[in-house]
């Protein structure tokens, strides 16, 4: 029997009806074409398909679809604003915080939580607060730059962070 | 990966709850923070015919000192026990094993009564609440953490029985977890766990057996003022641990003796 579910993502509304085994990743991918969202190891350990659930980092394919009830998400495609690449996004790219860029979108959730929770943060702390997120390119050493790098420029200029506060679903 | 179909509800009360588990049977589950759960339920190692969700009810999420007792609601999440400022004052052992479960997301999401109910071998919250002696609370009763945890996955609890707090004592004595893993986010291979309190040791094992195990051995040589390298040799009395893809029994065995050994002394340090 499907179920009614509707959420608040990246500022817009929708509603669907979906089976309840239905993974959120797929939802979001599947249903709204938010394909920046991806599903890499499926066991609840990559962090690719981190979203924001109330502001909050959370694993998507480790939550159903119809828990995300009434909730407010957002995805990497509600980062930029404007045309213009949210500071962590620049600064992953700035840094060269990637290379294939598969489990970028997840990292740059992770540290726009982590961003929202420790506005500055030392290397250790962003390790530990990256820690639900694997690069197979092995590129920890130039995330950990970008995500200093966009505490940084964030810190410097307060109008960005609301936007990651407004992000954050608030 | 697809999980198996099933039946969602969502319980807006313990009671309601109940009802519905009763009313589902015994191939239904409850859904707390769901990162134990649902990672089986995709790989269809469980396949529960219908979920109950108990995330809407509300008051099942505190943390609190009562009658000197530290009281963690069963939907307390891992991150808000970890950041907890009476868990860090009244039982920071707590608070030091909380920030050590997964990882950021999973610490979001996962909860004390899911972590608890669903007794991995490799949880570490029951380790915890066995050498603490914490009383596990039902919507039917109150249950020891001695006599809750029975078997691999298998706990007292009845099917339409649900936790809803773990009351511990409280303690702010030497303590120290000492999580033994390959990556930061990893189930233990190995953990120990020691806290002073009332005067002697507690010290408890994760993942060597299928229930959490009390280091007894250990307690009664470091009352005897054994020095914790001479006491930490019995931590793998008497232990008969499975062996698993990332460590062998003996293993798992030399790893309770070090472990231990580091947990005592590195609690003693602070």
């Amino acid at each position: 029997m499907k179920l009614k579910v509707a959420t608040t993502v990246n500022g817009r509304k929708h509603e669907h009806e979906v089976e309840p085994r239905l993974l959120l990743v797929h939802h979001l991918r599947d249903n709204l074409g938010l394909t920046g969202t991806h599903v890499g190891c499926d066991t609840s350990q990559c962090g690719a398909c981190t979203i924001l659930v109330d502001g909050q980092a959370v694993k998507s394919c480790t939550m159903f679809a119809v828990q995300a009830e009434g909730r407010n998400l957002t995805t990497i495609e509600g980062m930029a604003k404007d045309g213009e690449l949210h500071p962590i996004q620049q600064a992953f790219w700035d840094e060269h915080g990637l290379q294939c860029g598969y489990c970028t979108p997840g990292f740059i959730m992770a540290a726009a939580y982590l961003l929202s929770t420790n506005p500055n943060p030392t290397d250790d702390e962003i390790r530990k607060g990256l820690e639900g997120n694997l690069c197979r390119c092995t590129g920890y050493v130039n995330i950990v730059k970008a995500v200093k790098s966009a505490a940084q420029t964030m810190s410097s200029a307060p109008a960005k962070k609301t936007t990651v506060t407004a992000a954050g679903g608030n | 990966m697809i999980p198996a179909a099933f039946e969602y509800s969502r319980a807006s009360s313990v009671d309601e709850a109940s009802k519905l588990l009763g009313k589902y049977g015994e191939d239904a589950k409850v859904l707390a923070g769901g990162h134990s759960l649902i990672p089986l339920m995709r790989l269809r190692l469980a396949q529960p015919t219908a979920l109950v969700d108990i995330n809407g009810i509300k008051d099942l999420d505190h943390i609190k000192e009562s009658g000197g007792k530290l009281h963690v609601g069963a939907l307390a999440r891992h991150v808000s026990i970890q950041n907890s400022a009476v868990v860090q004052e009244k039982l920071p052992l707590l608070a030091e094993v909380a920030g050590e479960v997964g990882d950021n997301q999973v610490r979001n999401m996962g909860t004390m009564g899911g972590v608890i109910a669903h007794a991995d071998a490799a949880g570490d919250y029951p380790t915890l609440a066995l050498i603490l002696d914490a009383d596990i609370v039902t919507n039917q009763r109150t249950i020891k953490a001695n006599d809750f945890f029975k078997d691999l996955f298998t706990t007292a609890l009845g099917p339409d029985e649900i936790v809803t707090e773990v009351v511990f004592p409280v303690a702010d004595g030497p303590h120290k977890y000492v999580k033994f893993r390959r990556r930061l986010f990893d189930w233990a291979i190995v953990g120990v766990a020691a806290q002073k309190m009332n005067g002697g040791w507690r010290v408890g094992l994760t993942n060597v057996g299928p229930t959490p195990v009390r280091a007894t051995a250990v307690e009664e040589a470091l009352h005897k003022g054994a020095k914790p390298e001479e006491a930490a040799e019995h931590a793998s009395d008497g232990l008969d641990p499975a062996g698993d893809l990332r460590a062998s029994p003996e293993y798992k065995k030399h790893l309770a003796r070090v472990l231990t050994k580091r947990a005592i002394q590195q609690a003693e340090g602070q």
